[in-house]
């Protein structure tokens, strides 16, 4: 069954920037992708478009089956929450929360009480391996302890599938290679991962790679 | 199936609202006290009034309104009047009069210290001689010492209202002062009399004493007259024709009690005055909550880009914001409201006057400050809201 459709999908920006060109790709479930290409060639796009949180200019998107032209921005909102998990280059943490904080706020929008977000994001944080950096602030963790709380805040809901945004930019080569065991470990059990990245051994090693260049598929 | 956004509990809500503010500690501080400074001034106002208006009601339910003044106004020729010698007694044969008393001025007399300072110099302190049920009809009260009586009234006593006693810096019996001319002693100091404001100022003495000894002709200068209540507005058509029949004309008759009454008027209009600039400063505060709010939102944008992403609705987005300028407003306001209490409740203590505070001023502030955060956060909630998922995440 496939998680993510994209038919024949483009993205032209205001100002005329087309940043991403007819686009056909389709992701089943269980794969583990990684997007490749220059700066520029739209992976950032392509990975919004599939996460919802853009919408094509034309072509369409759909998830699970569900074509999302249809749906409002509440809904997209919901499908965010319940079916997508983001990881972004810049972690995106919350200066002040604790790491299981700031996990437990990806369930403030599930309707998930909050008894029962603490439980649930020591869960996801002893998955990614933080299970002693619980009550640590983002200032007080490594890059890579970051970026896995990050990842631990996208796991936490149980996404359909997992999208990462380079997510070992920020980080040295070990960090990286850390990262890159967890979505390894992630896709092995069964999530639907795919990774914008640079890092070209991880580009050889996963099952399926897709090039892009100038908003077309290589 | 496609899911629907889940709501956000209300505890939840001012859960992420308070994280907001946390994070920011000086400028929520700074920006609550805008609030805190319009509320507590407009509390103040109302509470201070409340007071100061629960004191004088007490003051003209203690004094009672029932009392007439009787005194001469200008002869035909311009030339003081006075009252007829017998007109107290023919004023207290008026149906409905429980009492009537007089006071005369000494003209040319005056009172002073000790007979070393210059007699221009009088401090504003007038001399008269008093009846002895003078202090019973105006429900008048004496601070230390006694009243003029029977035997006194016949000697070189004195007795100084308040304000005379204040100026000859005089607090207790005992003392000589200088009055008319000879050396006599001050046996009483009354307390303030709000239906005769000018005795305050006066020193009195015996009116058989004043006959006797001062070359006094027993005109009366004012004539005091306590009637029943329902007899007031009756008496005060036949009092000038009572007190002096021949020249009716040049007698003055008011009611004491109305000076009061004005005065709660007054006080109500300054307040009207004073709750508008409490207004402005709450304006001015709100004003400074929507600003601190737009520069949050624009330093917030990958704040809200990661709320959307993890599945945050506009509305939620908004009402976030919109939660957080309430809670710096109420947070504004609930202190506001204690500095408005307190400086009410100070008052009340320094005048010595009964604490009402009415549960309306509260609600008032709280409920302003509410209104307040609510208006001032829209806007830039609206902001925050109108952002899309890649613009917030784009910046920085």
């Amino acid at each position: 069954m496939s998680v993510i459709e994209l038919e024949r999908a483009s993205k032209t920006y205001p100002g005329g920037l087309q940043a991403l060109r007819d686009v056909t790709l389709t992701i089943g479930q269980g794969e583990l992708v990684a997007i490749c290409g220059p700066s520029g060639s739209g992976k950032s796009t392509m990975l919004h478009l599939m996460g919802t949180l853009d919408r094509p200019s034309e072509g369409r998107v759909r998830l699970l089956g569900h074509d999302m032209a249809t749906l409002s921005d509440r809904r997209l909102s919901a499908v965010r929450a319940h079916w997508i998990g983001f990881v972004f280059q810049q972690f995106f943490l919350t200066p002040h929360l604790t790491a299981v904080d700031n996990v437990a706020t990806r369930l403030l929008y599930l309707g998930v009480p909050a008894r029962r977000r603490a439980a649930a994001a020591r869960e996801a944080l002893e998955r990614v391996g933080l299970g002693n950096r619980l009550t640590h602030r983002p200032h007080e963790l490594s890059g890579g302890e970051r970026q896995r709380v990050a990842i631990a805040r996208a796991l936490v809901a149980r996404p359909v599938v997992l999208l990462a945004d380079e997510p070992t930019g920020n980080l040295d080569t070990a960090a990286g290679a850390g990262i890159f065991d967890i979505l390894w470990k992630l896709h092995e059990e069964g999530t639907t991962v795919v990774v914008i990245t640079h890092n070209t051994d991880l580009a050889e090693a996963v099952p399926r790679r897709v090039d892009l260049l100038d908003g077309r598929l290589q | 199936m496609i899911p629907a956004p889940a709501r956000l509990s209300a505890w939840d809500l001012a859960a992420v609202g308070l994280a907001g503010l946390r994070a920011r500690r000086g400028r929520a501080v700074l920006s609550a006290l805008g609030v805190a400074i319009g509320i507590a001034s407009m509390i103040s106002v109302l509470g201070i009034s409340a007071v100061s208006s629960a004191g004088l009601q007490e003051q003209l339910a203690r004094v009672g309104t029932n009392v007439l003044t009787v005194a001469p106004g200008h002869s035909i020729l311009g030339g003081q009047a006075s009252l007829p010698l017998e007109s107290v007694a023919r004023v207290s044969h008026v149906p409905g009069v429980v009492g009537a008393t007089a006071i005369a001025y000494m003209n040319g007399a005056t009172a002073r210290r000790t007979n070393l300072i210059d007699s221009a110099v009088t401090n504003g302190v007038g001399v008269a001689a008093a009846r002895l049920d003078l202090l019973a009809t105006l429900k008048g009260t004496v601070r230390s010492g006694t009243f003029l009586n029977a035997a006194t009234a016949r000697y070189p006593a004195v007795v100084l209202g308040t304000y005379a006693a204040d100026r000859f810096g005089i607090d207790r019996p005992g003392r000589q002062i200088f009055v008319a001319g000879r050396w006599m002693t001050v046996i009483g100091i009354l307390d303030p009399l709000p239906l005769a404001p000018d005795l305050d100022a006066t020193a009195l003495v015996g009116w058989p004493y004043a006959e006797k000894e001062l070359g006094f002709d027993g005109h009366p200068t004012i004539v005091y007259e306590r009637s029943t209540a329902d007899r007031v507005t009756t008496i005060a058509k036949v009092l000038a024709a009572t007190a002096n029949p021949e020249h009716p004309d040049q007698v003055q008759v008011s009611r004491p009690s109305d000076a009061l009454t004005a005065e709660l008027a007054a006080r109500a209009a300054f307040n009207g005055l004073f709750l508008g600039l409490g207004a402005v400063a709450l304006l001015v505060g709100g004003i400074g909550i929507a600003n601190v709010m737009v520069i949050s939102v624009l330093e917030r944008r990958q704040e809200i880009g990661l709320r959307r992403s993890l599945g945050a609705t506009r509305g939620q987005i908004r009402l976030q914001f919109v939660v957080e300028a309430v809670v710096l407003s109420l947070c504004g306001g609930v202190t506001g409201t204690i500095v408005g209490l307190a400086a009410s409740l100070l008052f009340a203590f320094a005048q010595g006057w009964p604490l009402a505070l009415p549960a309306q001023v509260i609600t008032l502030g709280v409920t302003a400050a509410v209104l307040v955060g609510i208006v001032s956060g829209l806007y830039p909630a609206r902001r925050a809201a109108a952002l899309t998922p890649t613009e917030a995440l784009a910046t920085g």
